[in-house]
C-alpha cells in the first residue's frame, strides 16, 4: 500500500513537473524567437481554396439532410473500432480467464458472434431495429437493406455507414452473452441461439429506444447503449447460465484463468475501441464526439481506480484481473450516459461504478447462485443498470442545453421503466429460445465432453 | 548400480548440475514436477474466487550410478540444495537392475 503510494505520489510529481516545464518552455521561447513575416504573392492566376466541409455543415442545419465527409469518416473509423471491440477484443479478454482447454471455444464465441450477427442483421435485423414500424418493432421495409442505395442518407452520414455501424452494436451485445455460458455450452446451440436472439431480442430492444419506439419516446436517455447492449446481454447471459447449471467441479476443482496476459490485451482493445462505441454514438465529427471520449476515459480510469482500491482494502492486493475488470465495469457504467454528462459526473459515475460492479462479481453473485462464469451479468447487466439510473442524476445542462431532463424524478422514473422492460423481454426471451434448443438439439455438453474440455470435443482442437 | 532422485527447489537446478559434474557425474535427467511435503502453498483470487494451491514447482533430478559413487552425490546434492528452510526437498536412492547404452549396447557399469 505505501509502495502503491509512494509510486503514485512520484508519478504525480513527475506528471506534474513536466507540465510545468513545458508550459515555461513555451513561455521562455516567445520572447526570444525572431518574429518573421511571411507574405504570400497571390498571383491571380491562383484559385482561392473552397472549404466545402464548412459549407455543407451549414447547410446541414437546414431541414434537408447532407452528407457530411468528417462526420462520415469518424463512423466509419468507430465502426472498425467497435467491430475490433469483439474482434478481438471481447475474445481475448475472455478467452483468457477461461481454463485452457477451453480456449479456443471461448474465442469461438466471439468470432462466430460477428459472422452470425452480420448476417441476421443485414437479412432483418436492423429493418426490424430502425424501420419504421410500431412502438414496439419495426417494419420488413428493409430486409436485405432493400431501398438504401449508396447515396441514401441517415442524418449526416450515408445510411449504409449507419447500418454497419449498428451491426457492429449487435454482434458484441450477442458476443457479451458468451461470457455466461463459457466452458460447458455446445457450440451448435450457441450459433443457434444468438442467430435467434439477435433478431427476437436485439432488434425489438434497440427498436424500442433508438428506432423510434415507446421508451425513446418516453425520454429514456440510452447515448451508446447502456440498455440495448449491456443490460440486455447481462440478464441474457445470467438467464443461460441458470439453465445451462453450473460447471462440473465448481467450487472444488481449479478454474483460474489459464493465461491472464490474454485478458489484459483484450480489456485494453475494448478500452481503446470504446472511443468509437460512445464517440461514434454521437454520429458527428464534433464537440459532442469528443465529449464523449473524455467522458469515456475518465469514467473508465476512475473506476479502475476505485476496483484496485476496492480490492486492496477487500482482499489485501490490488489484482491485475481486477484492474482490467474495473477499466470494462466504467466504461460500461458511462455507456448509456456519455453524451449527457460532464466531466464530474463521468468521474462520480466512474468511481461508483468501480466499486457497485466489484459488489457485483463478488457479493451479489453469490447471492444468485448462477455459474456465470466470466461474469457477463456481474459487470455488463449491473453495469448497464447503474449507468442507466445514475445517467438521471448526472445527465447535465451545460452538455444537453434545452435538451436536459426538466424532472429529475420523472426521468428517474424512465429510466428505472428502461431498465425494468429491458430485462423483464430479455430474461423472458432468453428463457424461452434456450428452453426451445435444450427440448430440441440440447443446449449443455455431455459431461465427457465436459471433462475433455470444449476445444477438443466441439471443435476437435487443441492448444498445448 | 543405483538411482538417485532427488527433488529439489527449482532455482536449485545449476548449482546441483554444476556440483554434480565437478564430481564427476555425466549424465542426469530433469523433469518439472510439483508437490509438499510441510511447505505451505499460496491463495490465489481471480474475481469472486479464490483458490488454494497445495501444490509447489519442484524439479526432479534422477541420476544413474555406480554404487561407490552414491556417497559422493548425496554429499554434493544435499550441500548445493540445501537453503536452510522449509521445502528443501528430498533424495530417494533405489536399486537398478539394468543399464543399458542404446547407441552401443553397452550393459552394466560400462553403462552408467
Amino acid at each position: 500500500m505505501k509502495k502503491a503510494l509512494l509510486a503514485f505520489g512520484l508519478s504525480s510529481a513527475l506528471l506534474g513537473g513536466s507540465a510545468a516545464w513545458a508550459q515555461e518552455a513555451t513561455a521562455v521561447d516567445a520572447p526570444n524567437s525572431p518574429v518573421t513575416v511571411v507574405t504570400t504573392q497571390t498571383t491571380p492566376s491562383d484559385p482561392i481554396p473552397v472549404v466545402t466541409e464548412s459549407m455543407s455543415s451549414v447547410e446541414a442545419a437546414e431541414p434537408e439532410a447532407v452528407l457530411d465527409t468528417g462526420d462520415t469518416a469518424w463512423i466509419l473509423i468507430s465502426t472498425a473500432l467497435v467491430l475490433l471491440m469483439t474482434i478481438p477484443g471481447l475474445a481475448l479478454f475472455y478467452a483468457g480467464m477461461v481454463r485452457k482447454k477451453n480456449v479456443l471455444s471461448t474465442m469461438a464465441h466471439s468470432f462466430v458472434a460477428a459472422a452470425v450477427v452480420s448476417i441476421t442483421w443485414i437479412a432483418v435485423g436492423y429493418s426490424l431495429a430502425f424501420g419504421d414500424g410500431n412502438a414496439f418493432i419495426g417494419n420488413l421495409d428493409k430486409v436485405m437493406l432493400a431501398g438504401i442505395t449508396t447515396e441514401t442518407l441517415s442524418g449526416s452520414i450515408p445510411e449504409i455507414l449507419f447500418v454497419i455501424f449498428q451491426m457492429t452494436f449487435a454482434i458484441i451485445t450477442v458476443a457479451i452473452i458468451s461470457g455466461s455460458i463459457a466452458e460447458r455450452m455446445k457450440f451448435g446451440a450457441f450459433v443457434a441461439f444468438i442467430a435467434i436472439w439477435s433478431v427476437v431480442v436485439y432488434a425489438p430492444i434497440t427498436h424500442w429506444v433508438w428506432g423510434g419506439g415507446w421508451l425513446g419516446n418516453d425520454g429514456a436517455l440510452d447515448f451508446a447503449g447502456g440498455t440495448v447492449v449491456h443490460i440486455n446481454s447481462g440478464v441474457a447471459g445470467l438467464v443461460a447460465a441458470y439453465m445451462l447449471g453450473k460447471r462440473m467441479g465448481l467450487g472444488r476443482e481449479s478454474m483460474a484463468p489459464h493465461n491472464l496476459t490474454l485478458t489484459v490485451l483484450g480489456a485494453s482493445l475494448l478500452w481503446v475501441g470504446w472511443f468509437g462505441f460512445n464517440g461514434g454514438s454521437a454520429l458527428g465529427a464534433n464537440g459532442s464526439a469528443g465529449y464523449a471520449l473524455v467522458v469515456t476515459q475518465v469514467a473508465a480510469a476512475a473506476a479502475t481506480l476505485s476496483w484496485l482500491v476496492t480490492e486492496k482494502i477487500v482482499r489485501g492486493k490490488a489484482s491485475v484481473l481486477g484492474g482490467a475488470s474495473g477499466a470494462v465495469a466504467g466504461l460500461v457504467v458511462i455507456t448509456p450516459a456519455a453524451g449527457f454528462v460532464t466531466v464530474g459526473g463521468a468521474l462520480s459515475m466512474g468511481l461508483i461504478g468501480g466499486v457497485v460492479c466489484f459488489w457485483g462479481i463478488t457479493a451479489l453473485k453469490r447471492m444468485l447462485k448462477a455459474d456465470d462464469s466470466l461474469d457477463a451479468f456481474g459487470l455488463h447487466g449491473v453495469g448497464g443498470i447503474v449507468g442507466a439510473i445514475l445517467t438521471a442524476f448526472f445527465a447535465s445542462e451545460f452538455i444537453m442545453g434545452d435538451a436536459v431532463p426538466t424532472n429529475l424524478m420523472h426521468q428517474l422514473w424512465v429510466q428505472v421503466e428502461g431498465v425494468l422492460a429491458t430485462v423483464a423481454y430479455s430474461a423472458v426471451l432468453t428463457f424461452i429460445i434456450l428452453k426451445v434448443l435444450d427440448m430440441t438439439i440440447g443446449i449443455r455438453v455431455a459431461s465427457d465432453d465436459e471433462r475433455m474440455g470444449l476445444d477438443l470435443s466441439q471443435h476437435g482442437e487443441r492448444v498445448d | 548400480m543405483k538411482l538417485v532422485t532427488a527433488i529439489v527447489k527449482p532455482f536449485k537446478l545449476d548449482d546441483v548440475r554444476e556440483a554434480l559434474s565437478e564430481i564427476g557425474v555425466q549424465g542426469i535427467t530433469v523433469t518439472e514436477v510439483k508437490g509438499f511435503g510441510r511447505q505451505k502453498g499460496h491463495t490465489e483470487l481471480y474475481r469472486g474466487a479464490e483458490y488454494v494451491v497445495d501444490f509447489l514447482p519442484k524439479v526432479k533430478i534422477e541420476i544413474a550410478i555406480s554404487d561407490e559413487m552414491v556417497e559422493p552425490v548425496i554429499e554434493s546434492i544435499t550441500r548445493v540444495a540445501s537453503t536452510g528452510k522449509i521445502g528443501d526437498g528430498k533424495i530417494f536412492v533405489t536399486n537398478l537392475e539394468q543399464v543399458i547404452r542404446i547407441r552401443t549396447g553397452e550393459t552394466g557399469a560400462d553403462a552408467v
